[in-house]
């Protein structure tokens, strides 16, 4: 039992704390905040694989810009508790088993290919060096095409936000 | 003692730790001193004067005030955000400093190498804007929690003034980027040594220059001061997010902001003003400059010796006499060949940076504030087209030398 | 190593796409209000050059970017069948937007983004590749649905595609994750090799079904068909016409590529997946088309039955299969574009007459339009002579050939049950008196264009349809 491992048990528990109150608060700020812990708690994980750029990006993408304005949203608008409808027990009666199945697949799935123990330490015991040089190599070299298409889309996202959110003169 | 020697790093990080944490805190109390004395003296005031000699023990009569008044957390707030929005603004204020190196990287304390830096990472820089940028969930957590219409409000202003500035303070920072080819603070440094026609310090400021005024600006804007300080504007919105808030919980904000301060100065020092690197060459002839921590110091022992003594303050006559005598000791000591070469580093970081502050305090006494459309306007229309023309115009010169 | 010059050349058609979209962009806020139309005729152009610059990607086979994206006849097929929809959806779209006033540079632009996404869809060989493609042609078909800002109905059905499409692309997200957990690559051939190497495990085979999720959102499969009919209802129906041809037709071919050359030896898992949803595809399709009044929400219904017959010739899993998909899908696109394009116009000013009662009388008072819509109607139901009869054909036919016999049966008896609501239009149109009073319906000549264009093309692929054929072969072959 190394510090690694408790820092990953850690992370983990937090992550899926985290996870069950996104879905479980009533209140959207407390949800959005319980996203954040998930982020949060996944950088670290990816600390821990020594990934450090993608854990500062994760952070500072998610946690530090698309929740902060959704978060931003949630205040402007002033939203209120959710209410419960008859759609959200029916998620409660069939989604909630689907989602167990779903659980117990993946982690059977995931036993079988790794198969127990290596699955766990597999975070811990071969560190990846993903240094920014090598990640920007593969970016702008074998991965080019989607990272430039990724510039459209982009752009497709800001046309988009004009058309839906221009006033009419 | 053998989980001291079975985890040799753990133990030299909480030392650097505990030091840090001491050095910063007592930098944060006699910020705000400093603060009031400058702008005081701007004003042609006196500024905190009775309380020690020249209201030198004022930040720790400040710090019993809020100690001691009544913690109220009003009925009709969302306690768990109200209470976790001070300590997350000052847990994630000082964490963002473990990153902060005040040396050089080739530095040994009692024969021992030693990093001036908690926390060595080759992706600092990002990280720390990682760090920095949960910020703003305090900011919008104490707003919206107190449940009020003022703290609400502030708590808007001061998040979208903050998502607004952020973008033009990672641009203008990804010029300097460009050039070091690096995320790492002692590359980025390294990388500002030497000297142009041996006079001019290679230092990032220069060739980017337009990066440094845009990385100033939207630095003040993010750490909410004057003259961007609207979430907090007295006039409109009594005092902004922390409105609501009082005693200790306050007090969190009031250092969270001075440490922001102090994490901005720093960064803006590694890179933009050449961090640890001293002016001057480092050939035979400039020597004596090895001697300028202790020349610096022992002439502020003389200067607190005789202006102690011509005081008019009993206090004052007692005191300053006493802690010149403490500055002479310590810049005798600093002529030592063990301590010389160690404390170069952090004395030119540190000035510096106190350079730094006292720009900000200037600003602070000086410039009228913004009105809110002006400063979206200002960030959106003038702060970020200059950044990226300045990234713009750095990648092609970095390009075109490459080749 | 940089990609090399060539490259450029075998992505020429979404180079093209995205510079006139960037052009209509850039040249929209120097157009005055009244003169917007211009922009539709240069995305046109954007269209008809980006269809010539199809032969330079053709001169040019082969891999590019580090085997990314590929050009073959494959990729060339289905790039040509979403270009010339977009193409004669912008010709039809003149009229419908000026009716709307909603006559804007955006419009088009949009479209012609969709477009380039839809082209990186069909050509890439890889799952991130794919992934962005998809998510240009999602996010600019979710603007374009809700394009019509004013009518809350456009705006339910925007907000509706957009969360249950970005539901659909996680679970697709997911999928890439699980895949390249598994095989440490999401490249097509190396996915293939890896299969071909260790087998397909469960982590695999999950992943493959996630995907599955994903790209059965767009190509309207059940049980993730449940969007469809309120979002083509919604949406301004040439809009509609590009959503029930264009993203499919992308859909279905990165959906043949992930299956058939990176699970290609996996065939055995993903079958009975195809097979299920076929039949439930096939039936909610059909069962629920024959009670729509509305002829929006009843060509919705059928084009969830229509992709069900393909997905019958999906789940044969051989060449000739991927042929009669292809086939199909061009088919269907020329049928579907042309019937959408009718309701177009036919529906007037904020699209007031969608029910089938208010086709009563269309037979009388406008031939032509009747007789085209009654062409295309009989195209989607399969009347012999007709591109859909033929697609069906073949369809069944490859299906036959492996001897998946049910489901070919079942596929079978709903075409007779799409039958009924096809005729029921045909009947109002032609025998049921008007109620409504009919204004008269100029036609331009994009319009007309348009209409002749897709008719000719549904009767050309009933009657002679081996050319078509032989190219849809081809293509098949270049996919192994």
């Amino acid at each position: 039992m190394n510090i690694a491992m408790l820092v990953f048990i850690a992370c983990s528990v937090m992550a899926i704390v985290g996870a069950l109150a996104l879905i479980l608060a009533r209140e959207p700020v407390h949800s959005a905040l319980a996203l954040v812990l998930v982020m949060i708690s996944l950088a670290i994980l990816y600390l821990l694989l020594g990934a450090a750029f993608i854990a500062a990006i994760q952070i500072l993408v998610y946690a530090g810009a698309i929740m902060v304005l959704f978060v931003f949203v949630i205040m402007l608008l002033n939203a209120g508790e959710e209410v419960r409808t008859n759609v959200s027990r029916l998620a409660k009666w069939v989604g909630l088993p689907l989602g167990i199945f779903f659980l117990l697949e993946m982690a059977y799935s995931l036993f079988r290919e790794y198969g127990g123990r290596a699955a766990l330490a597999g975070g811990t015991a071969a560190p990846v060096p993903a240094s920014t040089r090598d990640l920007s190599m593969k970016l702008f070299t074998e991965f080019v095409l989607p990272f430039e298409l990724t510039s459209i889309l982009i752009l497709i996202a800001v046309l988009g936000a004009l058309v839906l959110a221009k006033r009419e003169s | 003692m053998e989980f001291v020697t079975h985890h040799p790093v753990l133990v030299v990080s909480l030392i650097k730790i505990a030091i840090a944490l001491f050095v910063v805190m007592t930098a944060l109390a006699y910020l705000t001193w400093f603060e009031r004395k400058v702008v005081a003296r701007i004003q042609s005031r006196w500024g905190p004067y009775w309380v020690g000699p020249h209201g030198l023990l004022q930040p720790l009569a400040d710090g019993i005030k809020f100690l001691f008044k009544e913690d109220i957390v009003p009925p009709a707030a969302d306690k768990i955000s109200y209470v976790l929005a001070p300590f997350l603004a000052l847990a994630l204020a000082l964490t963002t400093l473990a990153l902060i190196p005040i040396g050089p990287a080739t530095i040994s304390i009692l024969g021992q190498p030693t990093q001036l830096v908690i926390s060595h990472s080759n992706v600092a820089l990002i990280l720390l804007f990682a760090i920095s940028s949960i910020g703003i969930y305090a900011v919008v957590l104490a707003g919206w929690s107190s449940n009020s219409k003022y703290p609400l409000m502030g708590g808007l202003r001061s998040s979208a003034q903050m998502i607004s500035y952020e973008v033009s303070l990672t641009l203008s920072v990804v010029g300097v980027l460009l050039i070091a080819g690096s995320f790492d603070f002692y590359d980025i440094v390294g990388g500002q040594s030497g000297h142009w026609v041996h006079v001019i310090p290679k230092w990032h400021i220069f060739p980017q220059i337009l990066g440094f005024i845009c990385y100033l600006t939207a630095a003040i804007a993010e750490t909410n001061r004057v003259p961007f300080d609207l979430p907090e504007a007295e006039t409109e919105l009594v005092a902004g997010f922390h409105t609501e808030y009082s005693s200790f919980k306050f007090a969190m904000f009031f250092m969270a902001e001075y440490a922001n301060m102090i994490t901005v100065s720093c960064l803006a020092t590694l890179l933009f003003l050449g961090g640890w690197l001293s002016p001057f060459p480092e050939t035979g002839a400039w020597r004596w400059q090895l001697y300028l921590p202790a020349a610096g110091l022992i002439i502020a022992g003389i200067g607190l010796i005789v202006g102690g003594l011509r005081g008019v303050q009993l206090s004052a006559k007692l005191v300053f006499p006493v802690l010149g005598i403490v500055c002479l000791g310590v810049g005798y000591l600093c002529t030592l060949p063990g301590v010389m070469p160690v404390i170069q580093g952090p004395f030119w970081f540190t000035a510096k940076v106190f350079f730094l502050l006292f720009f900000y305090v200037w600003a602070r006494g000086t410039l009228p504030r913004f009105r809110y459309d002006q400063l979206m306007s200002f960030g959106w229309k003038f702060l970020l087209p200059l950044s990226l023309i300045n990234l713009v115009v750095t990648s092609l010169v970095v390009v075109l030398r490459l080749r | 190593m940089f990609p090399p010059l060539q490259d450029l050349y075998r992505i020429a058609p979404e180079l093209v796409l995205c510079a006139f979209g960037m052009l209509v962009m850039l040249i929209d806020p120097f157009v005055p209000a009244t003169r917007k139309r211009s922009m539709g005729w240069l995305a046109f152009a954007g269209t008809l050059v980006a269809l010539a610059s199809l032969r330079w990607a053709a001169l040019n086979q082969g891999s590019a970017y580090s085997g990314l994206f590929r050009v073959d006849m494959f990729s060339l097929f289905v790039h040509a069948i979403v270009i010339g929809v977009s193409a004669l959806a912008i010709l039809g779209s003149f009229d419908y937007l000026d009716r709307e006033n909603i006559q804007r540079g955006e419009y088009y632009a949009l479209i012609l983004f969709a477009t380039a996404g839809m082209g990186i869809l069909a050509g890439s060989t890889e799952l991130i590749t794919a992934f962005v493609g998809l998510e240009m042609s999602s996010i600019s078909t979710y603007i374009l649905v809700g394009f019509r800002r004013t009518v809350l109905k456009s705006n339910e059905s925007s907000l509706k595609y957009f969360l249950l499409g970005s539901f659909a692309t996680a679970f697709f997200l997911y999928g890439i994750a699980l895949t390249y957990g598994a095989t440490r690559s999401t490249r097509f051939d190396v996915v293939n090799q890896a299969i071909a190497a260790h087998g397909a495990g469960p982590l695999l085979i999950l992943g493959l079904g996630l995907i599955f999720v994903g790209l059965g959102f767009k190509v309207v499969a059940a049980p993730f068909q449940i969007y469809t009919p309120d979002v083509y209802e919604g949406a301004p129906t040439p809009v509609t016409a590009i959503l029930a041809c264009g993203p499919k037709a992308a859909a279905f071919a990165v959906m043949l590529r992930i299956f058939y050359s990176a699970f290609g030896s996996a065939s055995h898992v993903w079958f009975w997946a195809i097979w299920v949803s076929a039949i439930l595809t096939m039936c909610i399709g059909n069962f629920a088309a024959l009670v729509q009044t509305n002829v929006k929400r009843l060509l919705a219904y059928s084009s969830i039955a229509h992709a069900g017959y393909i997905l019958v010739a999906f789940a044969a899993a051989s060449e000739i299969g991927v042929a009669a998909v292809l086939f199909y899908l061009a088919a269907y696109a020329a049928m579907t574009l042309g019937a959408f394009l009718i309701v177009a116009h036919v529906g007037g000013t904020n699209e007031q007459r969608l029910n089938i009662e208010d086709y009563a009388g269309l037979g009388t008072k406008h031939p032509w339009i009747a007789a085209c819509f009654a062409l295309f109607l009989f195209s989607l139901l399969g009347l012999p002579a007709t591109g859909g009869f033929l697609g069906k054909l073949y369809a069944f036919q490859s299906a036959l050939d492996q001897r998946i016999v049910w489901l070919v049966v079942i596929a079978a008896v709903n075409s007779v049950i799409g039958a009924y609501y096809y005729l029921k239009v045909v009947v109002a149109m032609y025998f049921h008196e008007s109620n409504k009073e009919w204004a008269p319906m100029p036609m331009r000549a994009p319009m007309f264009v348009v209409l002749l264009l897709t008719a000719i093309a549904t009767i050309y692929f009933g009657v002679l349809p081996n050319r078509l054929m032989e190219l849809a072969i081809a293509s098949a072959r270049s996919l192994r």
